[in-house]
């Protein structure tokens, strides 16, 4: 099976210890795979650029890096996260207080929401 | 949270970079800069490289210690913790042993109880709806979709996780395996022969 997005993470993250075997990246919470994934699509979408977003994804890097996190490559998913949070308020499409308020929405709705049920964010309870 | 008997408020929880995750994800579907679909297609290019899936190291030790497997049998969460591993609640994690007289099956639920620190991530299709009622009704059918033909006589049990209790398949040890090494034999096991959709691949020992 060809994994054509692996190349386009080894071209992304050229600067950037990306969690990766010899088969190419490896995940280790199913969230990580998801914001990998919606990068990917944000990118094949034209929503950003791979060189904007090896910006982004650099400079979250080289400043964890400097204070002293991001080593060993654990918390490298946490620092993806932070530069497409960023990279997206900076091209206009959100704001911090936009996704902390929808994050709080869906962290509501994960605990109202009953065992075998997917999980939707209708199921906020504080949802107008 | 042990003993928390259920208005079930506490059968779902996300961590907070989950919850921003899914943030992230639904406004970004929402302003319809990304399809659903497309998300999932991208998953399950990886789903079989997330998680440790530690429960082919616990399959491999039933299959080489007769007295191990005795323990997984009868305690299922002891026996895993005594390999180090744990899910992430206090939920209780039941081992059920294939036999040549009865297969088992879980049937994922659509929440965030699946226990992929064990099992690995489940398979985007297993999660839908159509599957899961199908699972149910016809199990045979289920595995026939998927390349699985038991033998006549084997039995189909179909296991529904429960806010308390996950469940894994213990595979039959594959004949031609004698002497392998426990490393060599958790190599040949899959996730889906550890939710019962597959089965142990010799051929995929190193």
């Amino acid at each position: 099976m060809s994994r054509p997005e692996t190349d386009l993470a080894a071209a992304l993250a050229t600067d950037t210890p990306i969690p990766r075997d010899a088969e190419g990246p490896v995940f280790a919470e199913p969230w990580q795979a998801q914001a990998f994934a919606l990068t990917v699509a944000l990118l094949n979408k034209g929503v950003f650029s791979a060189d904007e977003w090896a910006q982004a994804l650099g400079a979250e890097i080289r400043e964890a890096v400097a204070n002293g996190g991001c080593r060993d490559g654990s918390d490298y998913y946490e620092r993806w996260c932070e530069a497409l949070e960023h990279l997206l308020i900076a091209k206009g499409l959100t704001s911090h207080d936009g996704i902390d308020a929808l994050a709080a929405s869906w962290a509501r709705a994960a605990e109202a929401t009953p065992h075998g049920k997917p999980i939707l964010l209708a199921n906020d309870p504080q949802q107008g | 949270m042990s003993g928390h008997h259920h208005d079930h408020d506490h059968d779902n929880h996300f961590t907070s970079i989950e919850a921003r995750v899914k943030a992230l994800e639904s406004l970004m579907v929402e302003k319809g800069y990304v399809d659903p679909a497309a998300l999932d297609a991208i998953v399950e290019t990886y789903e079989t490289r997330v998680g440790p899936r530690n429960g082919a190291r616990v399959v491999a030790r039933a299959w080489t210690d007769p007295d191990y497997a005795q323990r997984l049998k009868a305690d299922g969460t002891a026996a895993v913790a005594e390999l180090g591993y744990g899910g992430r609640g206090g939920e209780h994690i039941v081992a059920c042993f294939n036999t040549p007289d009865e297969h088992n099956l879980i049937v994922c639920t659509l929440c965030s109880c699946y226990p992929w620190p064990v099992l690995g991530l489940p398979p985007v299709w297993y999660k839908s709806p159509p599957y899961r009622a199908k699972t149910v009704i016809d199990p045979r059918g289920t595995l026939a979709d998927f390349g699985v033909t038991l033998p006549e006589g084997q039995r189909v049990r179909v296991w529904d996780s429960t806010a308390e209790t996950r469940f894994i398949v213990i595979p039959m040890r594959p004949a031609g395996t004698e002497g392998w090494s426990e490393d060599k034999l958790a190599a040949i096991v899959n996730r889906d022969s550890m939710i019962g959709t597959g089965l142990p691949r010799p051929e995929d020992a190193p």
